[in-house]
């Protein structure tokens, strides 16, 4: 078995997280925030998964099983969303959906 | 089995970092498929084999899969220039390499196995079944009912509404359109 001392698996977790994390903040196309969010929830599963080997319990793999039926429910309902938003603006951009912005304040 | 970690570990890391650093859709989610494999992979060295099938078979399987759909019915980035840039090989290269790596991964790990040392901290999946179907019942019914309330949710927001072709409701839906411009 692997003898990986657990602070460096938690720190890939959280690393990869972080990726996640900077993929959602910079990229404006809204499939790359989207598969951002993935990234993201992957990698929560993925600190689920290593607790649960370090103290050989079963919850941390059920767990990971519920996020699993977070992220097939999240993801195709934003993807009906994006089909939606493209069918409505005719673009991905993020930042073009601004409808809701208030104008006055913007310098 | 230690470098075996670093490897995926690093070969997760890289293709993450590339696949949202991306500017094709479609390259990025090769990417991240091959992420999701490289992580695959941890898990199976984590001692969880039946969450690293389960990895494949719904993330890199199913939801890539809706993914590439919607890309491809949203058509983005797909010019006639793009046919001709298919063949070269910068396209694909450095998926396959990471593939590759995880290939090499999985073929040494398949020759150094050693059943009796890592019989210990495996979970199998009985296990988990066993765990899933009694502890958290109420957990599978709940999700259950959340992925119900998903595919009503997709399918009342992915149907495409009949257009009403009206000269003066076109022109008050122009109108509409226009007026934040004047705001700003």
């Amino acid at each position: 078995m692997v003898t990986i001392p657990i602070e460096i698996q938690i720190l890939f977790a959280a690393s990869l997280f972080l990726l996640g994390l900077i993929g959602l903040l910079v990229r404006r196309n809204i499939i790359f925030m989207l598969m951002s969010i993935e990234v993201m929830f992957n990698s929560a599963g993925l600190v689920f998964i290593i607790a649960g080997s370090r103290w050989g319990q079963t919850d941390g793999q059920v767990m990971f099983i519920f996020i699993l039926a977070v992220a097939a429910a999240e993801v195709s309902v934003g993807l009906a969303l994006i089909l939606q938003m493209f069918h409505h603006y005719k673009t991905l951009d993020a930042d073009e959906l601004s409808k809701l912005r208030d104008s006055k304040n913007d310098s | 089995m230690n470098t075996i970690f670093y490897i995926a570990a690093l070969v997760a890391l890289v293709s993450t970092a590339l696949a949202i650093s991306g500017r094709n859709a479609i390259h990025a989610l090769l990417f991240l498929i091959v992420s999701l494999l490289s992580i695959s992979v941890i898990f199976f060295i984590l001692g969880a084999p039946f969450i690293a099938a389960l990895e494949v078979i719904v993330y890199a399987g199913a939801i890539m899969v809706l993914f590439i759909f919607v890309i491809m019915m949203l058509n983005v980035g797909l010019e006639k220039e793009m046919e001709n840039k298919w063949l070269r090989p910068g396209m694909w290269i450095l998926p396959s390499i990471l593939a590759f790596i995880l290939l090499i991964d999985f073929l040494s790990m398949l020759r150094s196995m050693n059943y009796r040392e890592i019989r210990g901290q495996i979970i199998l999946p009985k296990q988990v079944g066993i765990s899933l179907f009694t502890t958290y019942l109420l957990g599978v019914e709940i999700s259950a009912m959340l992925l119900l309330a998903g595919i009503v949710g997709a399918y009342h927001l992915g149907r495409q509404k009949k257009k009403v072709i009206h000269r003066f409701l076109e022109k008050i839906e122009e109108t509409h359109a226009e007026a934040p411009d004047t705001n700003l």
